[in-house]
């Protein structure tokens, strides 16, 4: 390999390290704030492209039937909860919330139908409409068992990764999809063509990661955030609402998500089950930053997507194998680093 | 029910097993056979996840592992399906045992991912590798053969299958009433209380692991000799999740939860397989899917503890025999009364800024009880924990016996003759008191695996039930000796830490609060316990807040405040000490 394939095989390694380095720091900011470690959230980033693909051909994209049908079922436990509770002043409220908040993007979908919007209005319309998945979800499937274990919350995700994926099928079918390039532009730097779409990629990578930083040290939500990612009971206590708290880290990692599934597809072929590898890989990420550092998950992302745009050249039938493999001395080397941190009893 | 009983149920069921191909048709037979595939499956995780507490997303890794390794072997090398079984439990066995080491010392999230992980890259292996077949795997893999006789049909695999899933189910069993056993049991209780009686956390967790795998390489073998073909679907990362699936159903705390949760699952699955293209023509495949995890959710969410434990509560309990007093397990010299048996030496311990302990030292005479008392959060319990080796001190020294401990393990320490108890209790609620006390005795017996699984271990078991009996009557709880833990009150608690302790048979035994919410008149019980151990040679160090039961207690105690050693002596001494008095009441009025 000489110094020119290196350096293309890099920059296309940071270009995807770039989209996992979005889906890995929502994964650390979901688990920190409600300790589920969200598996479904790569499924997120998928359907946002499939999203997108759809919008661009003016197509009815599958995602508002997978809303409308959330949105129902979250307002169907929503209404039984607060009626239990004796608490029917608060319909109205959880209606709006729960039903026409969500749904409101569907309706811009309707009404445009046929039509086909500019580029910047389809990625808004797409984003807009992909946002209240993972809220809903949370609402109908993790809230309902917020104090479990981890392990028990982490099984449930599992499950719920692959509901989503049938359902993906479903509601988006088997066609893999490649939406067009954000932009067309190139430009040469000491020899080396640059795609000014990498450059978008890297770009907004870093401008979500900062603004994420920024929210989270000088906004009084981040703030409220952190302190519920710290201790739930001790948040309660000074006002802050858990259920509240997950509901925005849920929004918040969901534009993440998003932005990272605009980004993907215009350079990969996705397809309703991408989510998976695309989420476990930014994983490997979240690991290196043993679930808790956002820089650590950063450059742990960057690093995933450098080894896999490597070993793709190198043995591209094992590049997921090395992937995943690279685990292996990775937790070997938190196992080291962290031994004897871990204290968790565990119920049964 | 007696065991008597017990064991005629369970003949009977064998029978009927032995029967079923006469009564079912050909197709039942089939599904039995891909239930006891699977249940050996379930089974290796309801050890591995129901009662070790690991979560693994990856069996169905190990399941291909295996199944690949004989169809290789069979086919491209053409040995006979027993060396297959031999290659397949090798492979296996040492593959769980490396992914094991790296991964089981880390906390329970990270363990479940990585299995998520490795489950995947095995998958894009074997689709990927041109010696197995890529993804069109391998077929004629010939049959498994008995003395000449192929086990071609059905039927006649079905014997095998479910001889082994029956031999390895009493293996199980035999094994979590074992030694080894009952310390899986209480992995789930936390390192600290696992190490504090001696046991090493990580060796029974890579052994259950690798136990959990070599029964799934069991299930590959049978698979792919039952198949007679291989390729990478069935071990992709979907089906493992439907392994775990079962086991949840069944109920993941019973062993017979693995076959339950198996049969319920695959005659579902096969039922949903029947239904779900008249509800839903031309999706039914996605919807598969869809309704397995929509339903694995509800389970979830509505009844975790599964089908079995259910079960259980409309059917009659087993009666546990007593005991039978036998020999005792061999004992520990104590140490000469009133010689020096620990000391503590400038032990200084730092949390970032703070100094929880700042340069402490006292001794602790053999056959004394020593009081360690002070204000919250003078460093009592640091100072505890640096004894029991919970923490390491940042300078100073602690010598035991002779021997300087500060820096030894925590087992190590617990093996060398101190036993702890825990201020807040530290119990699994579902194992009965006896054996909770019987955990006591891990450092003094030495059954392995193999002997607890095959019943070699009797006569060790017998003298260490015979030694918990001992100490339950000791502690006057012999009575409820088959009570579950978790449902005993407080006091009673204290009581069976204490006694698990005293199982140990320890040099040294160091109480954390054990008054801690105890009612009159069990602290005067508890006092007269602790008095007695003490007149039989028995060395206590109490770290108490209650200064009646401390005073009336101790022979000398040792006052800390803010973390330095405030003064030592006799109750009366430390009585009239006004820095004492300051200490405790804010200055003399």
């Amino acid at each position: 390999m000489d110094t020119e394939i290196a350096a293309i095989l890099a920059m296309d390694g940071i270009a995807t390290g770039a989209i996992y380095v979005l889906i890995g720091l929502g994964f650390v900011l979901i688990f920190a704030v409600t300790r589920v470690i969200f598996v479904p959230f790569g499924d997120i980033a998928a359907f946002t492209a499939l999203t997108l693909a759809s919008l661009e051909t003016g197509r009815s994209p599958g995602t508002v039937g997978l809303v409308a049908a959330l949105a129902v079922l979250a307002l169907l436990m929503e209404s039984v909860t607060l009626l239990k509770a004796r608490a029917p002043h608060l319909l109205p409220r959880a209606f709006l919330c729960y039903l026409i908040l969500p749904l409101l993007p569907a309706t811009a979908v309707w009404f445009s139908a046929g039509s086909i919007l500019a580029m910047p209005e389809r990625i808004a319309l797409s984003l807009a409409l992909v946002l209240p998945i993972a809220p809903l979800l949370d609402r109908v499937v993790f809230r309902p068992i917020a104090d479990a274990s981890v392990l028990l919350l982490l099984t449930v995700a599992v499950a719920l990764h692959f509901a989503l994926v049938g359902l993906g099928l479903l509601f988006f079918g088997p066609e893999g999809v490649r939406t067009e390039p954000l932009t067309d532009a190139n430009f040469e730097v000491g020899g080396l063509v640059v795609n000014a779409q990498t450059l978008l990629i890297v770009g907004a990578s870093i401008v979500f990661s900062a603004l994420l930083f920024l929210f989270f040290e000088f906004t009084l939500l981040g703030k409220a955030l952190r302190a519920t990612a710290i201790n739930r009971t001790g948040a309660r206590l000074v006002g802050i609402r858990p259920a509240t708290s997950g509901t925005i880290a849920y929004l918040l990692a969901s534009l993440l998500a998003g932005i990272s599934g605009v980004l993907i597809a215009p350079v990969a072929t996705i397809f309703y089950d991408s989510g998976f590898l695309i989420g476990l890989k930014a994983f490997v990420g979240a690991i290196i930053g043993a679930m808790a550092s956002y820089p650590m998950t950063a450059l742990g992302a960057v690093l995933v997507g450098l080894l896999e745009s490597f070993a793709s050249f190198w043995t591209s039938a094992f590049k997921e194998v090395v992937v995943f493999g690279i685990l292996i001395p990775v937790l070997l080397w938190r196992s080291l680093s962290l031994a004897g941190a871990e204290e968790e009893e565990t119920d049964e | 029910m007696t065991r008597f009983q017990l064991r005629l149920a369970g003949c009977g069921a064998i029978l009927l097993l032995a029967l079923a191909p006469l009564l079912l048709s050909p197709f039942s037979i089939t599904l039995l056979n891909y239930i006891g595939i699977y249940a050996l499956v379930a089974l290796g995780l309801v050890l591995l996840t129901g009662i070790g507490g690991m979560l693994s997303f990856g069996q169905a890794a190990f399941v291909g592992i295996a199944a690949y390794a004989t169809a290789w072997l069979t086919v491209k090398e053409d040995c006979s399906p027993w060396l297959g079984l031999v290659l397949a439990l090798l492979l296996t066995g040492g593959v769980a045992a490396i992914l094991g080491a790296v991964t089981l010392r880390l906390g329970g999230h990270f363990l479940a991912l990585s299995t998520i992980a490795w489950g995947l890259a095995i998958y894009f292996l074997f689709g990927n590798l041109a010696i197995v077949g890529q993804f069109n795997g391998i077929s004629d893999v010939p049959p498994i053969s008995i003395g000449g006789f192929a086990l071609v049909s059905s039927v006649s695999i079905y014997y095998l299958i479910w001889t082994v899933l029956v031999a390895a189910l009493l293996l199980a069993a035999n094994l979590l009433g074992s030694r080894q056993g009952r310390a899986i049991r209480a992995l789930r209780g936390g390192r600290i209380m696992v190490e504090s009686l001696g046991i090493n956390p990580f060796r029974i967790k890579l052994a259950t692991f690798v136990m959990a795998a070599l029964l799934s390489a069991l299930s590959g073998w049978l698979y792919a000799h039952m198949s007679r073909f291989v390729s990478p679907a069935p071990f992709d990362v979907n089906v493992g999740i439907l392994y775990l699936l079962m086991a949840m159903v069944g109920g993941m705390g019973h062993l017979l939860g693995a076959v339950v949760g198996a049969a319920v699952v695959t005659l579902l699955k096969n039922s949903i397989q029947d239904y779900l293209p008249i509800i839903a023509p031309g999706a039914s495949s996605q919807l598969e899917i869809v309704v397995f995890a929509v339903l694995f959710i509800l389970l979830l969410q509505r009844a975790r503890a599964g089908i079995v434990p259910f079960a259980l509560r409309y059917l009659p309990s087993v009666k546990p025999s007593a005991p039978v007093a036998a020999a005792s397990l061999g004992r520990r010299e104590q140490p000469e009364r009133g010689g020096p048996l620990l000391a503590v030496v400038g032990a200084t311990r730092r949390f970032g800024g703070l100094i929880a302990v700042n340069d402490v030292s006292f001794e602790i005479g053999a056959g004394e009880i020593l009081g360690l008392i002070g204000p919250n959060g003078a460093g009592k319990t640091t100072m505890f924990n640096l004894i029991t080796g919970a923490l390491a001190p940042d300078q100073g020294r602690i010598t035991f016996l002779g021997a300087e401990i500060a820096r030894w393990k925590q087992r190590l320490i617990a093996r060398a003759g101190i036993a702890r108890t825990f201020q807040h209790v530290k119990l699994r609620p579902n194992m009965t008191l006896l054996d909770t006390v019987l955990l006591g005795t891990y450092a003094r017996t030495a059954s392995g695996f193999f002997a607890g699984a095959l019943r070699l271990d009797r006569g060790e078991e017998a003298r260490a039930r015979g030694e918990a009996m001992r100490q339950l009557e000791r502690v006057g709880l012999a009575d409820r000796a088959f009570d579950l833990a978790g449902n005993s009150p407080l006091g009673n608690q204290r009581l069976i830490e204490i006694a698990r302790a005293l199982a140990a048979d320890p040099v040294l035994l160091v109480l954390d609060e054990p008054a801690a919410g105890l009612r009159a008149g069990e602290k005067a019980a508890l006092a007269r316990l602790l008095g007695a151990l003490r007149s039989e040679g028995l060395t206590i160090l109490l770290v108490e807040h209650d200064m009646d039961f401390v005073m009336g207690l101790v022979d000398r105690t040792v006052v800390m405040d803010f973390g330095s050693k405030l003064c030592e002596g006799t109750p009366a001494v430390i009585r009239r000490d006004p820095r004492v008095q300051e200490a405790y009441l804010g200055g003399v009025a």
